[in-house]
């Protein structure tokens, strides 16, 4: 028989770390600290206009870019967090999750031979959707010493005739990094000189915790050249409703659209319906969440401080970034020796990224009470790999 | 303290109030004599009232019965509902007494050990005031949820271990 496969998915690089994974999903008794997803419930109110549109028989598609009363509310909801206005019509797609407004929004734009650059350590899925929009994936390795922003030599560095996408990842998973107003005018303006796309991952912008997050779309001259992603599974705990969106210029969104019609109709017009509930209601909810994330945030860094592990103060999403350098040892071993010894399951760097070797990802989505036994579980074993070298 | 502070230091002591100074202090960002300062004035001006445990009484050997009693008074002149109040709130087998709107006029709910000593305090007690017009008592069979906890049910992290 034939191989039947295609070579371009084939040749996605398959996670390094796939054995990690295997090992953990075999452990029944660890505490986890790997989840990159909120660990509230989805608000009562959202869930209620769920069941209720349910009850209603709303049970059909919706238009193609989603629901009219959604694609409003998204537009609304942009306008006053960033003062940005888009023209919910024709500006706007809603989306099955971040995840599917980044893969089309890549298709959207991409030509053969052009180049998307992908700062690194972040998401899993910027690299193989820009392989398969069949783009060629330029990475830039960010730096702990910029407390993994990205800065305007690295992206000139990397920027080549060729380049037409800058996917900007902040707040960042998985290092927690955020990019400040000054640090985003840097990189708006090489990218109007370079006259770049940018795709911007906001679906954790709810979540910062120094300044409210700014989109780089919101800066002069950039709407036009930002494709904006955002979504509901972080901020109001959605992960399972799979439903995010994008925004951006007509023309791209009109192309972004032509695919999500074809590929797969519609987002689920259950979540569309609670999703509208979520943005006209939520905000109160968000904040309390936000403020929950601060304080385990706070309780994590102490916890490293204490335990004098190196780690810059992340302000975004629900990750903190550990350097493990010190103990000579890969961030898989670590990890994996972690799990075994002290049966506490976090992600190695690596995950996102070779540059994030001798790092690991910490998800602070768990109680306090939850945090502080994983806590004591990775003194012991700091202390022990600290006190037989 | 800013109040933006006070508020969250408070809707944590809301939900633990056995939270130690120093864990308190790290969340909120603040030092713990700042947390210890702000604690006591917030005692002193009785916005933090008292420090209570939530107990499911049904697991233990202890008998207790609590009921709902909703009174129907006439208000006193010059006093309107206070001194009726508190003539009920001074037993001590009083858990607690409301003042609300609708239909009748104070909820008051009582702790006892049997449902018999409860039907005694209602009519010895609490009928025979002045100014209590009638009372309606309703038993508690079951409690589901008790200041904001649930009382049976522990939930369970049903996230997968490991995701991106
Ligand atoms: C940075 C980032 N972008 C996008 C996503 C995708 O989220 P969803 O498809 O649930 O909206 C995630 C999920 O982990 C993420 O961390």
């Amino acid at each position: 028989m034939r191989n039947f496969l295609s070579d371009k998915v084939t040749g996605l690089k398959p996670s390094g770390i796939r054995k990690f994974f295997d090992i953990v999903s075999e452990m029944k008794d660890a505490i986890s600290l790997g989840v990159g997803e909120p660990d509230f419930d989805t608000p009562w109110f959202i869930r209620d206009e769920g069941i209720y549109s349910l009850e209603k028989g709303r049970t059909f598609y919706t238009s193609n870019s989603g629901l009219k009363a959604l694609r409003e509310e998204i537009s609304n909801y942009i306008k006053r967090t960033q003062g940005i206005s888009y023209n919910p019509y024709d500006e706007v797609v809603v989306t099955v999750g971040g995840s599917e407004a980044i893969d089309i929004g890549l298709r959207a734009v991409i030509n053969p031979e052009d180049e998307v650059i992908i700062p690194q350590p972040s998401y899993v899925s910027y690299e193989p959707c820009a392989i398969l929009a069949g783009a060629k994936p330029v990475i830039i390795n960010l730096k702990s010493e910029n407390e993994f922003r990205l800065k305007p030599d690295e992206l000139l560095e990397a920027i080549t005739d060729k380049t037409k996408v800058l996917i900007l990842p902040y707040p960042n998973n998985p290092t927690g990094a955020i990019m400040e107003k000054e640090d985003l005018e840097k990189i708006a303006k090489i990218v109007i000189e370079k006259d770049l796309l940018v795709m911007s991952d906001e679906i954790y912008s709810a979540l910062t915790y120094k300044n409210k997050h700014i989109s780089i779309a919101s800066l002069d001259g950039m709407k036009e050249r930002t494709i904006l992603i955002n979504g509901f599974s972080k901020a109001y705990a959605m992960t399972g409703w799979r439903l995010g969106y994008a925004c951006g210029p007509k023309d791209i969104i009109k192309q972004m659209t032509k695919i999500h019609q074809f590929a797969i109709m519609c987002a689920p017009t259950n979540s569309q319906y609670a999703a509208v509930e979520a943005l006209k209601k939520g905000d109160e909810e968000v904040e309390k969440m936000r403020q929950s994330y601060n304080h385990r945030r706070r309780f994590l860094m102490n916890a490293f401080k204490e335990m004098k592990l190196d780690c810059f103060e992340p302000y975004g999403a629900f990750y903190v970034f550990p350097c493990i350098k010190e103990f000579n040892m890969t961030s898989e071993e670590f990890a994996t020796r972690l799990l075994k010894e002290e049966k506490v399951a976090v992600v190695p760097g690596t995950a996102f990224g070779d540059c994030a070797e001798g790092y690991l990802r910490i998800s602070y989505a768990y109680s306090i009470d939850n945090l502080k036994i994983a806590i004591e579980r990775i003194k012991n074993f700091v202390d022990k790999l600290r006190n037989n070298s | 303290m800013n109040d933006k502070m006070r508020d969250e230091l408070l809707s944590i002591l809301e939900k633990n109030s056995r939270i130690d100074f120093k864990e308190l202090s790290v969340v909120l960002g603040a030092t713990e004599e700042e947390v210890l300062e702000e604690i006591s004035k917030l005692e002193k001006e009785n916005i933090i009232c008292a420090y209570h445990t939530l107990i499911n009484w049904e697991k233990t050997d202890i008998e207790k019965v609590t009921a709902l009693i909703e009174v129907k008074v006439t208000p006193q002149r010059g006093q309107g509902f206070d001194h009726i109040a508190e003539r009920i709130y001074n037993y001590p087998e009083v858990k607690s007494v409301y003042l609300i709107s609708g239909g009748y006029d104070l909820l008051v709910t009582l702790e006892e050990k049997s449902l018999k000593e409860i039907a005694a305090f209602v009519s010895d007690k609490l009928s025979t005031l002045d100014s209590v017009l009638s009372t309606a008592t309703h038993f508690i069979l079951k409690k589901y949820k008790d200041h904001g906890s649930l009382i049976n049910e522990t939930s369970k992290d049903e996230r997968e271990v490991i995701i991106p």
